[in-house]
């Protein structure tokens, strides 16, 4: 984390960049949150540990705004994003000094909860290790890595940045599960099946709009949901139907641009795993179209926004049921 | 506010017998903003149209809504006649109360209620409505005709004695297709070679005519009047200019066991080759897989012996783009293969042939030299039994459900010609039924059972088996005397089924033109627009469309050069105002859009925004109308949904829905 503040004070000083966009400390230890940083002294709040799961991608689109270059810290899987948005011609590569950091995984606090471990602290973030020393008020507790890991961090994409401009640190490949088996299990659910685990799932949405307003993919200007020029808006709003429509519409925005970075299961507080939507879509157009994984590169053609004469017809969806 | 007209139209008794008319027509009165409905017995007619005008007038109508057929089929007619009354043409609404309704459901009371469900969505509809206006594009002077076969060759001539340029594109070395495979034409027996040689020379010579072999198009962009067409040359290795035709090379290759494609397989080629004598152009081309220097880099015989110096073995594949107003596909056909018909013992005796094998085993320059023989052991053959229907009229997937609608023609020509030739052999005819609609083909049918002794036996064969002694065992059934029947034959001709060349589903896909389940082209009407694609600037000429002897497909041929040259006699074509347009405020700038519109009508601008105060340099996407042609693509993909379809906006679609679901 040191080797961060040097770097982004000595690009602060030297001119190259006008502010930083990294994470600062939060209340407690696990709730470090993003922000710009507008001088060397103010990075005197920055951190950099194992509970900045943030994808800062998305606030590159502001950053692209302002004058100057914006001093950007991203981990292996926020490059993905970061592409993206180039892509999608929504931030400017000129404006961003990309200084690739070092991702060994990243935890999820309510993970740590749910091993009945109360009143936590802090925790230690290994440089390697197997296990994770969580502090709390009645003592150090002992927790495995891999347990305390963010879902999104099991099924990691690699430690390889996409884009940078200079890399700091060492990533690890923490990949040590299938990351289709879960929306494998629940398509081998039957239709009633599938609709009571949505409807359970769902129903605990309290449209707090989190899961929107992290998403990278979803940084339309006007949302459809904001907008008083669709009737959806007020149809999300006025029937009980409404949880359900939000997200499977926001699911078909999104598709064929997410990276599925997993912050929207990240964020939620009621604990919905929205990534299951997004990640059957990118299933799905693999399976129709091809691998493809938004993200890697700027200027490869997505299989929704391009046609070859080798597209599935139409009709193979209905035979797929 | 709208004030709204209803009219609802019996179409005699299409809508009427199933959909409570009338009830429609209260029901309509009901809705909010509708001031006037009625129904009528043809709307569509001239006294129908009045009573639209008169009501426009009357009741000062803004928009009306038809309930009536497809408007696919009438749209225009009910424009029309609304511009005619004083309001503009995209006032107006369809309900498909027939294909949608009527022809399809029995039931008296639920098909009126979804006629009243299908009207109410189009009056939502057209409450949203607004007056559009059409733009004008122009026209390319230019025609591409995919296929240089005999439908091809006489649709490109047509337009060119018209005085505009046309374009073939063919795939194989040489224009000619199918029909310069053919021995004799029925019902006629002149040559096939002698009527089309003369017009394959003609639309070489032909000022107006480029002809493109050994190419395929490759990609088309752009729509009626303003096709964009990429066509890939593929290398011949032989210099046209240069080449004379002297044929040194052919002779002198020593790589000369590739299956001969032009005789259908029935003897060899050598790896340079043109694949007949009259090919147009005269020049060879090298069969890289075949040639011996392009696969072990020794050999160049044919560029030694080639006195012209033509030869070339560093051709590339040369991409051509070129601009056209109007594209016919002439892409013709092919035989089935017949690997599921096992019982005819094809593939397993030489002597179970096709019928278009037969063709070049008739044929002077085929692999007999015209000499009818046994291709096992050159023997004559003494009994030859024809199969029809051999994967026609077939209700299993092994074949066609449709009638090859060739087969009965050719089959007789085929037994009155071996009849005439050599006497001493006896044919006989297994067939389903005869069928010989067409000026002069019953004549010439009876011909061959009346005064060629041809053997018909109503009935099909089961199997044929191949003796030991080199004949063949057919097992079959008489019908009308109703017992088996055990022949012995020296030769079986399958009347196999035509089929589209395969190509065809790759090029309808570029063209987005649609095929049907046969993968045949479809047409725009199968009545009243039989050689128009419903893909506008589309035509169909020859069997891409649907089997057809000759005289049909030059008929074809000629009705899709006039739909052409009507198109292209043209200097403008009134554009759809249907088009796509941002909403600046909205627009993200992603460039999804543009990456998905077929059309390249959207480019962005950077455009200063004032939004509610902020005022901002954007990416904007920005529509060319010109060359919008309406698709709805952009408008699925936007993910805010700042792209809009005039005529078809999403709060339109939406108050449908709605509608539908009220």
């Amino acid at each position: 984390m040191q080797e961060l503040i040097i770097r982004a004070k000595e690009l602060l000083e030297c001119g190259e960049v006008a502010r930083v966009l990294g994470w600062r400390k939060g209340e407690h230890v696990y709730d470090p949150e993003p922000a710009f940083f507008q001088s060397a002294d103010a990075l005197e709040n920055f951190v950099y540990n194992g509970f900045c799961g943030a994808n800062l991608s998305k606030y590159m689109i502001e950053a692209s705004k302002l004058e100057g270059k914006t001093l950007v810290f991203l981990k292996p899987c926020d490059t993905y994003s970061f592409n993206q948005l180039l892509a999608e011609h929504r931030i400017d590569r000129e404006k961003a000094y990309i200084i690739g950091v070092g991702c060994k995984g990243k935890l999820k606090i309510e993970n740590i909860g749910a091993d009945g471990i109360l009143d936590i602290e802090g925790a230690d973030y290994p440089d390697c290790g197997e296990e994770l020393n969580v502090k709390t008020l009645y003592g150090d507790v002992k927790v495995a890595y891999k347990d305390a890991m963010l879902e999104r961090c099991h099924v990691c994409k690699g430690k390889e940045h996409r884009i940078f401009d200079e890399k700091i640190g060492e990533s690890v490949d923490t990949l040590d599960a299938e990351r289709f088996a879960e929306v494998e299990r629940i398509e081998k659910m039957s239709p009633e099946e599938k609709f009571a685990y949505f409807q359970a799932e769902l129903s605990k949405c309290i449209r707090c709009n989190a899961c929107r307003n992290v998403c990278p993919a979803c940084s339309c200007r006007k949302c459809v949901f904001d907008s008083t020029k669709f009737d959806s808006a007020q149809k999300a709003n006025a029937t009980t139907f409404e949880e359900k429509m939000f997200h499977i519409i926001r699911a078909f925005h999104v598709a064929g641009r997410c990276t599925d970075c997993g912050e929207c299961s990240r964020v939620c507080p009621q604990g919905i795993p929205l990534h299951l939507f997004n990640r059957k879509f990118i299933k799905d157009m693999n399976e129709l179209y091809g691998d493809y994984q938004a993200g890697v590169d700027v200027d490869a053609k997505a299989p929704l926004v391009c046609f070859s004469q080798e597209d599935a017809e139409p009709g193979a969806l209905t035979e797929r049921g | 506010m709208q004030r709204i007209g209803v009219f609802v139209c019996h179409c005699g008794s299409n809508i009427a017998a199933t959909v409570d008319v009338e009830k429609v027509a209260q029901m309509a009165l009901r809705e909010q903003g509708v001031v006037h409905a009625e129904d009528y017995p043809y709307m569509c007619s001239e006294a129908g149209q009045s009573r639209i005008a008169a009501a426009i007038k009357e009741k000062g109508l803004t928009g009306i809504v038809v309930c009536s057929c497809s408007p696919r089929m009438h749209e225009a007619t009910f424009r029309k006649c609304a511009e005619t009354a004083g309001i503009n043409p995209y006032m107006v609404e369809i309900a498909n109360i027939r294909e949608h309704c009527s022809w399809i459901h029995k039931d008296m009371t639920e098909a009126t209620e979804k006629a009243v469900i299908l009207m109410r969505a189009a009056v939502a509809k057209v409450h949203l409505n607004a007056p559009l206006q059409a733009g004008e594009s122009k026209v390319t002077k230019r025609a591409l005709v995919i296929g240089g076969g005999i439908a091809g060759i006489q649709t490109a001539l047509d337009i060119a004695e018209a005085g505009y340029k046309v374009d073939i594109v063919e795939k194989t070395p040489s224009i000619g297709g199918r029909m310069s495979q053919l021995d004799k034409t029925f019902p006629t027996l002149d040559c096939s070679a002698c009527i089309l040689t003369p017009k394959m020379v003609e639309a070489a010579a032909h000022e107006n005519i480029t002809i493109h072999t050994y190419s395929e198009v490759e990609k088309v962009s752009g729509f009626v009047g303003n096709f964009t067409v990429d066509i890939r040359k593929k290398a011949r290795y032989v210099d046209i200019a240069k080449c004379t035709g002297c044929g040194v090379c052919q002779e002198k290759c020593p790589s000369k066991k590739t299956p001969n494609e032009f005789n259908r397989g029935l003897n060899t080629r050598s790896a340079i080759y043109t694949p007949f004598a009259q090919a147009i152009p005269n020049v060879p081309v090298i069969d890289t897989e075949a040639c011996i220097k392009f696969k072990t880099g020794k050999c160049g015989v044919c560029q030694k012996v080639c006195q012209a110096g033509a030869i070339d073995y560093t051709q590339k594949d040369e991409i051509i783009t070129e601009q056209y107003g109007a594209i016919v596909v002439a892409t013709g056909f092919d035989t089935i293969k017949l690997d599921k018909y096992g019982e005819y013992a094809y593939g397993q005796s030489k002597d179970v042939i096709t019928s278009l094998e037969l063709e070049r085993v008739m044929n002077a320059a085929g692999p007999t030299k015209g000499h009818l023989e046994r291709l096992s052991d050159g023997k004559h053959p003494k009994e030859i039994v024809f199969i029809q229907c051999v994967g026609s009229r077939c209700s299993d997937d092994r074949g066609k459900p449709y009638c090859s609608k060739i087969c009965c023609m050719y089959t007789a020509k085929h037994a009155m010609l071996i009849r005439d030739k050599y006497p001493d052999v006896n044919v006989t005819v297994f067939y389903i039924d005869v069928r010989t609609p067409g000026k002069n083909f019953d004549e010439f049918y009876r011909r061959a059972v009346e005064e060629y002794g041809v053997n018909y036996i109503k009935g099909q064969v089961g199997k044929v088996i191949p003796q030991a002694d080199g004949s063949l065992l057919v097992q079959g059934v008489d019908l009308l005397d109703q017992k088996q029947i055990l022949k012995k034959a020296d030769m079986v001709v399958l009347a196999t089924a035509i089929e589209p060349n395969p190509d065809v589903r790759k090029i309808a896909t570029m063209l987005t033109a649609s095929i049907d389940t046969n993968n045949f082209l479809t047409e725009a009407h199968p009545k009243l627009r039989p050689v128009e694609s419903p893909t506008a600037g589309v035509f169909l000429s020859g069997v891409c469309q649907g089997p057809k002897d000759i005289p049909e497909t030059v008929a074809q041929a000629g009705a899709a050069a006039v739909k052409v040259i009507g198109l292209l006699a043209k200097d403008k074509l009134k554009t759809n105002p249907c088009t796509a347009q941002a909403d600046e405020l909205m627009c993200n700038g992603c460039s999804q859009c543009a990456n998905v519109c077929p059309y390249g009508a959207i480019s962005y601008e950077m455009k200063l925004i004032n939004d509610h105060g902020i005022r901002e340099e954007r990416r904007i996407a920005v529509v060319n109308s010109a060359l919008c042609q309406g698709c709805g693509a952009c408008t699925v993909t936007c993910p805010s949904g700042a792209m809009d379809l005039k005529g078809f906006s999403n709060r339109q679609l939406l108050a449908e829905v709605d509608a539908i679901c009220r």
